[in-house]
């Protein structure tokens, strides 16, 4: 297992209402995303625990693209990998956010 | 004098050496080995029907029991290196040589044998290629095959799975050689006469049917969302702008999806009619869904597939079949079809370079070409037009005189960036050009060249190579949908933003593409069941693919 954690800054807050929502499942080649909307709204934090060693650097970059790509303000990402791809890991944060950008709880 | 006529007697001589351990043209299957040791030479080239499915196993067997002392040394001439016996013959010293096509299953144990030079290798081919070379110099002096049934004459019906058949038997009867073939049953007379009995020298009853490998089956229940996406992209990207009507699919879970969105997605965008009517394919369970929506019209098949027979010979309207109902393939004339009357080749591969160069060699895995080097490539010979093909033609050559130019089939690599357990689809060099290194091969076993490959398409997005004008473009083209491979993030941002506004790299968004949408939900059939209960109940699927 390796844990990483990134941390961003960010241009504006998510949209919607909803406090929570949880997206995937921890499985071979998927991923668990939780996402709380608990943060300040200029800051977004990924933290993630994966089942395979040494992809930091792409992890990165997926990560990267994806906060600049949906602007999630506000938002911490809890992700439990099971060594998913990274198309799917971009996948899975992208419905996170659709998630949490619906309103209710 | 001189005789003109030594081959011919050669022949007689083989039979009449084989003749004892006969009664007709019937030897029992005890007295194989018998047999082939009284027929079979040192040195002949051999052809042990190993295709794409069917397997002549009783004959593969029996030749590796062979006396040394009477046998040894055989080249063999077969498509396909499958079964563990096709390897033994090799380590036990009856072959010595090989020429072939295909060996997926036994794709690592080739790659050591080639290693540690206990096979002698003549080249790798595409079946087509092969079969070519069976009327010129790769001439088989004794064909074994596989067929279903026989009558005491010889005549043979081969059934769905007639495969490579027709065309081994072609090049080995007419060209002084025995045929010896293996049947389930012998029978008074055939369901049809698919290899005429003065072809055929001896006939073996096998105690069990020969063996048929599913290929062809995908269940929709391992296509992931990313495989969803990548076939949206392709449908919407590639199908629908060139209006691909006539085409072949490979064999991978980004071609099930795309057959599996043809009644949903494709429908949706109004495209049923307009592309995906004729094919070059095998019995794919995955386009039962499709054909049973009207989207198909016809399609002609290499071989068969387990468990579709019954569904065929229930759609004959689609597919071909013979005077007895069943599927009547050929797997040399499929390939001509893929090569010549198709306007798009679309499969996977598991290595692509930065020209675009693709192989599903690794450096311990040799699976042969098969097909695709075949279907992927753009046929010279061709002259009649379709709208895909001048269309293409026009995107790579836009200033040439339109009568003068030649249109391009579209030849379309698909796949995810990383592939089973993270492996990246994109490398800066070819596994196949080190294994030719280290086996001194005058060249690399390369499935695809680039120069043919007219798009890659995958989860990031469609790069339209015929755009592209100089080597440069083409290596960002493919960087820019190389995900976040190491070939991908070392692209040259402006650069593929650039190819982007030119339409060379079309992004879902480009094409009007949710990704949020790509969903399971979007597949006409999402488990075998599904496409049982669309075929209605006539599609009976083989039972490792039952999970109810």
């Amino acid at each position: 297992m390796e844990d990483l954690s990134f941390q961003h800054r960010v241009r504006g807050r998510a949209g919607g209402t909803r406090q929570n929502a949880i997206v995937g499942v921890v499985a071979s080649g998927n991923l668990e995303v939780l996402v709380e909307r608990v943060l300040p709204d200029a800051e977004c934090v990924v933290d993630i625990r994966t089942a395979a060693m040494g992809f930091g650097e792409i992890w990165s970059a997926v990560i990267g693209d994806f906060v600049e790509r949906y602007s999630p303000g506000g938002l911490k990402f809890s992700i439990n990998d099971g060594g998913a791809r990274p198309d799917t890991v971009s996948l899975r944060l992208a419905q996170a956010v659709r998630s949490i950008a619906e309103n209710g709880q | 004098m001189t005789s003109w006529q030594n081959n011919r007697a050669v022949r007689d001589a083989r039979i009449a050496a084989g003749a004892g351990l006969a009664r007709g043209k019937v030897v029992e299957a005890h007295d194989v080995t018998r047999l082939l040791e009284a027929v079979i030479r040192p040195g002949d080239r051999v052809c042990l029907e190993g295709d794409n499915q069917k397997q002549a196993d009783l004959l593969s067997r029996a030749l590796l029991a062979v006396d040394l002392s009477k046998v040894n040394d055989l080249h063999m001439v077969q498509s396909g290196v499958v079964l563990p016996e096709h390897l033994d013959l090799f380590d036990r010293g009856v072959a010595k040589r090989l020429d072939y096509a295909y060996s997926g299953p036994q794709s690592a144990r080739i790659a050591r044998m080639l290693f540690g030079g206990k096979i002698e290798l003549g080249a790798v081919h595409t079946y087509l290629e092969l079969f070519a070379r069976y009327f010129i110099d790769l001439t088989p002096h004794v064909a074994l095959i596989a067929a279903v049934s026989a009558d005491r004459e010889g005549n043979l019906y081969t059934g769905p799975n007639t495969e490579d058949t027709p065309t081994v038997v072609e090049a080995t009867a007419f060209k002084d050689g025995v045929v010896i073939a293996q049947v389930n049953e012998i029978v008074e007379t055939v369901p049809r006469v698919d290899i005429p009995a003065d072809r055929v020298h001896f006939i073996v009853k096998a105690d069990k049917p020969f063996f048929v490998e599913p290929l062809f089956t995908r269940d929709p229940a391992a296509i992931t969302e990313g495989q969803i996406l990548t076939a949206m992209l392709a449908i919407k990207g590639v199908y629908a702008p060139y209006g691909v009507q006539r085409l072949n699919h490979g064999i991978g879970f980004s071609t099930a999806a795309i057959e599996l969105l043809l009644p949903t997605f494709g429908e949706r965008l109004g495209l049923k009619g307009r592309i995906a009517t004729h094919f070059a394919l095998n019995p794919h369970p995955a386009l039962i869904p499709a054909i049973e929506s009207g989207w198909v019209r016809q399609i002609h098949s290499f071989g068969s597939e387990v468990g579709m027979d019954d569904y065929i010979r229930a759609r004959s309207d689609v597919y071909f079949t013979g005077p007895d109902g069943s599927l009547r393939s050929n797997r040399a004339l499929c390939q001509t079809a893929g090569l010549y009357a198709c306007d798009m080749f679309i499969g996977s591969t598991l290595q692509i370079d930065l020209q675009g160069n693709s192989s599903t060699v690794t450096t311990s895995r040799i699976a042969g070409f098969g097909g695709a080097p075949n279907m992927g490539a753009d046929a010279r010979g061709r002259r009649h037009p379709s709208e895909s093909w001048l269309k293409a033609g026009a995107e790579a050559d836009p200033d040439s005189p339109a009568p003068l130019r030649r249109g391009r089939k579209l030849v379309v690599q698909i796949g995810e960036t990383f592939g089973d357990r993270n492996v990246p689809l994109f490398v800066e060099k070819l596994d196949a050009i080190e294994l030719a290194e280290k086996l001194n091969l005058e060249l690399a076993p390369v499935m695809i060249y680039g120069d043919d490959v007219t798009h890659i398409v995958t989860e990031e997005g469609v790069a339209n190579l015929l755009l592209c004008r100089t080597a440069q473009e083409r290596e960002q083209a493919i960087r820019g949908v190389a995900g976040y491979t190491d070939v991908g993030r070392r692209r040259d941002r402006n650069m593929v933003a650039h190819l982007r506004e030119r339409g060379v790299i079309r992004r879902a968004e480009d094409l009007g593409i949710n990704p949020l949408d790509a969903d399971r939900s979007l597949l006409a059939a999402r488990s075998i069941k599904d496409l049982v209960r669309w075929s209605g109940g006539l599609y009976a699927p083989p039972s490792k693919f039952r999970n109810w």
